[in-house]
């Protein structure tokens, strides 16, 4: 079977001081090196969750996807076609089948768009439909996401945290896409809103088919919802595997790292942690070899040699040396 | 030996111009001396109000309505405002949830935290200076001499919320308030401030109130916790007692909802949401989203006393059942 969506060798680089000093040709400009070689395929149906912490590149991966912002170099295919070499038109045609849901379930909406606007938007771009087709459809989604057609006219300052994140995720699926990108969707909502976002969620993509790339930092959810999950750190994967056996034997020790600093909600049960120095380095200056090495407690020396992805049990891959 | 500190029956609303909103709804929490205490709930449940009370820094249209607050056996809501602002900073200090926005952004880190010495402390800028370093040190941001001189938007979130602790830890006080001090930070941030402030708790004696949503956190860093629902504490009791034998239906529900990495049980919703606190149902808050609910639910039910300073305010909890389940 053919991954539904794909990226291959994705990078993306923000130069830096590229302004009036680089016009003046004033030396080798620096870049954040965001996204460095990203390679990861997502099936038909299942959800990939990419995670890692603050600025290790997760959103821009999602953003060079669905290019709203233009990849460095590397290919993203999406159904066979590479998004890439797509010009404006085509693209927006395919963004019908491609859509994303933000963190932020208040900065993502527009204040000053009912809920029906809101909802409507995609299916007047993307669709052929008359009004009251649109119409139609968007209470039909508003009661998918499970929110009732008498909010239909509110506006988003009227409506709360969970509510707008249904908004969102109405506003996503309106054109029926195939996949739909999920940048941290529960990450600004409470306990119990969590908890009902990520079941409409799940419910959602089996209902409706979809695939999704379910981007977090919130380990805990990505058990509940992703299939196969990719560990990131500083622009790159560091491993990927299966949930369950990622969960079971984890093998990098960012990965352990990440999981041991979970707190779980059981007094006494202090788990063994695996504990890292610091902070991530920039992104500018990133050593060579493992970019884990100044933080990893058990970095030896030939962790500043060059590391790759390798398939360590099946569909279980890890970039370390001491693996 | 009294605690620390005793809120008895604290109640504090708003006015607004929708009608009075009923934030805290007489709410009694006790914190011993050199004690880690969670307040936990879903947002708008108080929490934060709660500490702010403590404070006294409930700001008109809000007022405190009722109860008492004694800290070190002093009523803080009957000293006046200059013993307060000693109290404030000196003796009760707090960390707050957006640690970028609560640092000023036009003045070094360093000269923050100086400026505290100078006012509690009565130091010379010199000596202030001296102290702000070993300061930083300790919260673990050991490159401090060139840290200090740094501006807030220059530092990593984690890097704030240290400065943040360092701040707060400043005047030695003797409770420490944090508000979400790990939220919004990455797991492994997270799980490094949440060590700090237990282990400076432990060497200053400092006890804290460690307000938070998170139930993975209390049960890690916490001895006792309170549940609070719509401005009301509704079971109290040690860490072990209230996650291995929740009482009340709301604490066994909010326990329901969270994402588990160590164990495959189901995730449970929290049913409902949290009332409106304009026009609150009468008697226990929670009845409006509980399974249990009965007629009795109409009025407030007392809290009652499970044993080992285990308590609930439910009418639906059978004492008796509790105290078998104990032994």
């Amino acid at each position: 079977m053919s991954p539904l969506l794909a990226t291959e060798n994705l990078t993306k680089h923000f130069p830096l001081g590229g302004g009036w000093r680089a016009a003046l040709g004033g030396g080798g400009v620096s870049a954040v090196r965001a996204v460095d070689g990203v390679t990861l395929t997502v099936e038909t149906g299942e959800t990939l969750a990419l995670v890692g912490e603050s600025g290790c590149g997760k959103s821009t991966v999602a953003r060079c996807i669905l290019r709203l912002i233009e990849p460095t170099s590397g290919r993203v295919s999406f159904d066979g076609v590479d998004l890439a070499t797509l010009d404006p038109e085509a693209l927006r045609r395919r963004r019908r089948d491609l859509q994303m849901v933000f963190q932020d379930p208040t900065a993502s909406l527009n204040p000053r768009l009912t809920v029906r606007a809101t909802v409507e938007e995609p299916l007047l771009l993307h669709t052929a439909g008359t009004a009251s087709e649109r119409r139609d459809r968007a209470r039909d989604v508003l009661l998918t996401v499970g929110l009732g057609a008498e909010l239909l006219d509110r506006y988003p300052h009227e409506l709360s945290g969970g509510q707008r994140q249904r908004v969102n995720i109405a506003r996503a699926i309106a054109t029926t896409p195939r996949c739909v990108v999920l940048d941290e969707p529960t990450s600004a909502l409470d306990v119990s809103l969590r908890a009902r976002i990520i079941l409409l969620l799940d419910d959602l993509r089996a209902r409706l088919g979809l695939t999704y790339l379910f981007i977090s930092h919130d380990l805990a959810t990505v058990k509940y919802l992703a299939r196969r999950v990719a560990v990131m750190y500083l622009g790159t994967l560091v491993e990927q595997s299966p949930t369950a056996e990622l969960f079971a034997h984890p093998l990098h020790p960012y990965t352990r790292a990440l999981l041991s600093a979970v707190p779980v909600p059981v007094p006494g049960a202090r788990r063994e942690r695996i504990r890292l120095i610091g902070e991530p380095p920039s992104a500018v200056d990133i050593p060579p070899g493992c970019r884990l090495r100044g933080r990893c407690p058990l970095a030896e020396a030939v962790c500043a040699e060059p590391v790759a992805l390798r398939e360590v049990a099946k569909d279980h891959f890890v970039a370390c040396h001491l693996v | 030996m009294t605690p620390l500190l005793e809120i008895r029956d604290l109640t504090v609303q708003f006015r607004t111009p929708d009608g009075v909103v009923h934030a805290v709804d007489r709410a009694s929490l006790s914190v011993g001396r050199g004690e880690i205490v969670g307040l936990v709930g879903e947002s708008g449940s108080g929490k934060s109000v709660t500490a702010l009370a403590v404070l006294r820094l409930i700001r008109p249209p809000g007022r405190i309505v009722d109860g008492s607050i004694r800290f070190d056996g002093r009523d803080l809501l009957t000293i006046s405002e200059d013993e307060m602002r000693h109290v404030r900073g000196g003796q009760i200090s707090m960390v707050f949830q957006s640690p970028r926005t609560a640092l000023n952004p036009v003045v070094s880190v360093g000269r923050q935290i100086a400026r505290l010495y100078e006012l509690h402390q009565g130091c010379t800028s010199t000596e202030a200076r001296r102290r702000t370093l070993d300061m930083l040190g300790l919260v673990g941001l050991s490159e401090s001499g060139r840290l200090g001189s740094q501006y807030a938007h220059q530092l990593s979130g984690g890097m704030c919320q240290r400065v943040m602790i360092a701040m707060a830890l400043a005047t030695s006080p003797r409770l420490l308030l944090a508000d979400e001090p790990t939220t919004g930070l990455d797991v492994s941030i997270a799980a490094q401030i949440l060590d700090l402030l237990r282990d400076l708790g432990r060497q200053t004696g400092a006890a804290i109130l460690l307000i938070t949503h998170d139930l993975g956190v209390v049960a890690e860093t916490c001895d006792r916790v309170a549940i609070m629902h719509a401005g009301q504490i509704v079971e109290c009791g040690d860490v072990r007692s209230i996650f291995g034998r929740p009482a009340h239906p709301y604490t066994q529900a909010l326990i329901r909802a969270i994402p588990r990495i160590d164990t495959d049980v189901a995730m449970e919703p929290i049913p409902g949401t949290v009332p409106s606190l304009l026009a609150p149902p009468p008697g226990c808050r929670y009845s409006g989203r509980c399974p249990l609910v009965m007629e009795a639910c109409v009025l407030t039910p007392e809290r009652r006393q499970l044993g080992g300073g285990h308590e609930v305010a439910c009418h639906a909890v059978q004492v008796a059942d509790v105290a078998a389940a104990r032994d």
